[in-house]
This record gives C-alpha cells, structure tokens and sequence, in this order.
C-alpha cells in the first residue's frame, strides 16, 4: 500500500457543485433508482446525483427487508437459527449454512466427519456454479440481453437445483448442515446423478462463452467501465470474485484451507483490468474451477459417519468464549461470530455479509460514468438483498 | 504471526501511554483479543495497518456487542487466621460490572494472508457517553458497519464521514439490538388469539372499552 487513504467528512445533505474531476456542474438532477427498479435485483434504492448523463454522486439506500436476523437468532437456540440462514442469501443456502455450522464448531469444538467434510465441498461447488451462473444471466439481463442468456443459465442451474432436492428436500432453502456434520446421507444413485450433471456442466460453460463473451456489444458495454484502484479495493474490505478481478489473490479456500480444500488441485483465476468484463470473466473462470474441484471431491468422497457423535442436538450449550467463523461463499467473505455465555441462546450472533460489504465501494465505482453503466455494475457487484438488509 | 503479548509489548513501546489488555478466550476456537483504549485507537489502528511485519490491511468483520450491567462472582482465596490456626478460606467478592458496549474489529492481512488478529473498544457506559472513534480513516470497510453499529446500538463514532440510520429508517428512535430493547405495542385484532397474543388482545381490551 502506497498513500494512505482517508475519507473527508463530507455533508450529504447538499448536493456538490463541482464535477469529480473539478469542473463546475451544469443543473444537477437528483434521481431515487429503486426501490422498484427492475434491476436492483430485489428492493434497493441508490440516490443519484446526475450531472447530464454522468454520476455526480451515488448512495445506497436500503433496509427494506429489515427484519433483525441478529436479534432473532440471539432468542432462539443455536440450532434454531440453521434454517433461518438459508433466508440471507437465498441463492446460496448451503454455503450460508456452512458458515455458520463452520463458527459454531469452532465455538464449541466439534470435529466434522470426512464423508461429512466432503459432502460439504461437493454442495458448496455446486451453490458456486449455480450462482455464477445465474449471475451472469442477469448481468446479461440488465444489459438488455433479455432473455435468452438469462435462460440458458437457469435451465443449467435447475438441473443443479433438482440435485439439491433430491438430497435435503428443498430447492433453495436447504438447511441441510448440522454442527459437527450434515443432516441426512446421500440418497444412493445421488453421486452418479452429480457427476452426469458436473460433466455436462463445461459444455454449457462454452456454450455460453460462444454465444456471450467475444459479442461486441458486451465488450462495448463494459471493458473500461466501473474501474477502481486495487488499493481502494482492499481498504474497503471488498472480497470474492469481485476483488479478485482487481488482480488481488485472496481467496478464503486458499488462504484459511478451511474444511479439506487443501486436499483438491484448483487455481484462482485473477483479473488484470478490474472492469465489469474482467468480474464476467472471473465468474466463468471460477466456474471452470469449481467443476475441477466437483469432478476430484466425487471422485475421492469416502464411506462412514456424516455427523460427529459428539454433537448433542438437544441441550447445546457452548463453553463461555466466542469464535468467529468464516468461508468463501459465492459472493464473498461469508462470516459468522458468535458469542456464548454458556446458555442454549448465543448471547451475540453477527452476519458479516458480503454483499453488504461490497455494497461501500458502489458510489467510487460509479461517478463519473454513465447512469445506463450503473445498472451493469451494480449488477457486476452481485447483490442479494435478503443479505444486504438481513 | 507474533503472539498478543508480543504485539502488545511492541504497540505499547511505539505508542506513547497506550493502555491495552489481553482479553482472554477460554472456548475451543481461542481466539483471544486485543481490548485497545478510545483515546490511542486510531495511533493504534494505523500501526496495525503500517507495521511492516503485520501489514492488516483488510478489517473484514466489524461489529457491536451490548453488555448489561452485571455482578461479576470471584472466588478469592485468603489467608485466615482461624482459632489459632491459619487457614485458606475461599471467598466469594462480589464486583458490580457497569454496563458498557463495545466494538469489535476482526483484522486481517491481505498482503501477508495472516490473522485475524481481533481489537475490541469499550464506551464508558451505556446511556450518555457512548463515544468511540471511527476507524473508517483507516479501513474504509468499516464505513458500513459502523454506521450499522450506530443505528442498531447507539455508538457513535467521532469522525465517521457518514454516520446515519443505514438499516433502520430516518426517525427511528431507539436502538434494536440492545439487550434491553423493547418491543413496541403493535398489536392488531386477532380472531383466535391465544399465548402471549390473548394476553396482549386483554390489555389492548380494556383500553378500547376506556375509549368508548
């Protein structure tokens, strides 16, 4: 890190009256994008301060699904929270359901079983390639792409939904994990079923970068645009995919080796010009790497126990202490800290969200571009508001 | 990765009257953390993020803890001279613990991929002096949550560059996620109350026959 970065205190209130770059504003135009805007992707507002067609300034405003998560859990059990998880990012309930096993087992100490350890993999790849791939159909959506791409991805994304019915029962809200392990077993034939669609699933990928990733009105639309320093980037705590397309190598699977993924060979695919193209680009990148670390872990996935026989699902009650837990979700840095003051409730339970977090460097990456731009690069940020307002 | 003493030792040779303690964590995860005094936080938070051999770039979790007022039970053990005979009794001192919050930073390395290292700040008490300084000067991921922690427990932060209500709306009065915080009486006429509803529907009873 070179100079050291510092935020003025600023008054909000009054609109600015010069230009980012110095020169005097014509008449400024404040404009509320949301709350029902289609391509907020939930109900998220940003106040705009337009100068023309040119971003003056940009704030986030939300809270609409407010409900307090925090404070609900810290009056229900431990286990009670675990289906309420899969309601913060709702596309990907499994790996939201291992951060928080993740932080209550090193709270309380448990030990999770190989075969439990690998099922966890095998579902947190495949929430991590359905949700790349859904984001990239949307990204494509908000470009105007209407449709057809949007489409191509859900129809893989169903096959890998389908999966994940047969195994917890549900489709999206899974709440399938357990501390010390996972609630159920793999239904036989369950393994077949997943490497036929894990097989299948480079084709797809392209097939979509066929149809998607050389098309001129893509890399007109977003090479060069929603540029920031790395720096800022890593001073704002931004994590996941969307750092990594700044060139930062800071994957959590790489750098905490957090359940077995240091066992499994995979690269993390890094971007060079940090531009809404290069997070398009890192998000199919990675979904070719999860496919590698899908096609090692089914290959390698052992017999025996899934859930550890210490685990007591009745009367559990943590030692005094706290922990913090957290993993690579699809989004981001996904954490769990929790605090136990020996009762059944966590006295303090806290999301770190991710897409809460990427949301702070939203207004650097839109001033001075286009109001059509922002659409994409909010886009590009990959939000879920059930994360967001928690 | 230098041990907290170690850290500790070298913060306070490098900053001038920095108080700082070890807080100690006794569950399996051990993560202990570092509870570093208001005045010094931002001295310190700079040397964390400058220091060559730490280099904690990246504040990844930030958050608020709410902690009552409470009488803290210590068995301490002293020496008695009982009928002649000195013995060792165990006493139980009871201390009252004023209320206070706090505010915890999960620290990480980006550059040197270590951590986390964990620094907590405490407010005096709960009611009146709830200042903190900010430290989104330094770590500019804070600016959310800290902004998070001050519309859902009431810390305010001194030189944050944008302190609102960010999940709570403009108006709100009081602060969700303290211990204390109660509900507010929104009750609507239910047809087949029972539990804490029927309860509920009896107090708001009597108030609509007072009306009428």
């Amino acid at each position: 890190m070179t100079a050291p970065l510092t935020v003025e205190p600023q008054n909000y209130e009054l609109l600015p009256k010069h230009s980012p770059t110095g020169e005097v504003s014509g008449e400024l135009l404040e404009v509320a994008m949301g709350p029902h805007h289609p391509s907020t992707h939930g109900v998220f507002r940003m106040d705009v301060v337009l100068d023309g067609e040119r971003v003056v300034r940009l704030k986030p405003v939300f809270g609409y699904l407010h409900r307090n998560h925090e404070k609900i859990a810290e009056s229900t059990t431990y286990l009670a929270s675990m289906p309420y998880t899969d309601r913060l990012d709702y596309f990907c309930s499994l790996t939201n359901n291992w951060a928080y096993a993740l932080a209550v087992e090193k709270l309380a100490g448990l030990q999770v079983p190989e075969r439990a350890e690998h099922i966890r993999v095998i579902t947190a790849e495949l929430t991590r390639l359905q949700n790349h791939a859904s984001l990239v159909g949307f990204l494509m959506q908000d470009m105007g792409a209407l449709g057809t791409p949007l489409m191509y991805a859900f129809r893989e994304r169903e096959k890998i939904l389908d999966l994940f019915e047969s195994l917890t029962g549900a489709r999206m809200m899974c709440n399938y994990m357990r501390f010390g392990g996972c609630r159920v077993d793999i239904p036989s034939g369950w393994l077949d079923q997943a490497r036929k669609v894990v097989a299948e699933f480079p084709r797809f990928v392209d097939e979509y970068e066929r149809l998607i990733s050389e098309n001129e009105i893509l890399m007109a639309r977003t090479q060069g645009v929603g540029v920031v320093p790395k720096e800022l980037m890593i001073n704002t705590g931004i994590t996941g995919p969307l750092l990594r397309a700044a060139g930062v190598n800071y994957d959590i699977r790489k750098v905490d080796k957090y359940g077995i993924y240091d066992r499994f060979q995979f690269r993390v695919p890094l971007g060079e010009h940090n531009d809404v193209y290069d997070r398009y680009m890192i998000r199919v990148l990675e979904m070719r790497e999860s496919v590698k670390i899908l096609e090692q872990v089914l290959r390698d996935i052992p017999a025996g126990p899934i859930v550890d026989p210490k685990a007591k699902i009745r009367g559990f009650r943590p030692k005094v202490g706290e922990a913090y837990g957290r993993i690579e979700a699809p989004k981001g840095e996904l954490g769990f800290y929790l605090i136990s003051d020996g009762t059944p409730n966590p006295y303090r339970y806290r999301v770190r969200p991710p897409s809460f977090i990427n949301l702070t460097i939203l207004e650097d990456m839109c001033l001075g571009q286009l109001v059509a731009d922002v659409v994409i690069i909010l886009g590009s940020v990959d939000i879920v508001l059930g994360e967001v307002d928690r | 990765m230098e041990t907290l003493e170690q850290l500790k030792t070298r913060i306070e040779a490098s900053i001038q009257g920095a108080r700082l303690e070890v807080i100690a964590n006794e569950s399996p995860s051990a993560q202990r953390s570092l509870l570093i005094d208001p005045e010094h936080a931002v001295g310190i938070a700079k040397f964390l993020r400058n220091d060559p051999q730490l280099r904690f770039d990246y504040a990844s979790n930030v958050t608020g803890v709410d902690w009552l007022d409470t009488v803290l039970k210590e068995k301490v053990k002293t020496k008695k001279v009982v009928d002649g005979v000195e013995k060792e009794i165990e006493e139980i001192i009871e201390k009252k613990r004023p209320g206070f919050l706090e505010a915890v930073y999960h620290l990480y390395s980006m550059e040197l991929k270590h951590g986390p290292v964990i620094i907590r700040m405490r407010t005096a008490n709960r009611a009146d002096q709830v200042h903190l300084p900010s430290l989104t000067p330094i770590w500019r991921g804070c600016e959310f949550q800290e902004r998070e922690i001050f519309d859902l427990y009431g810390v305010v932060f001194d030189c944050h560059p944008d302190l609102r209500r960010i999940l709570m709306w403009e108006g709100f009065q009081d602060y969700p996620m303290r211990k204390d915080y109660v509900e507010p009486d929104d009750y609507e006429y239910e047809p087949t109350a029972h539990d804490k509803v029927l309860e509920k529907s009896k107090k708001h009873e009597a108030f609509g026959k007072a009306m009428t």
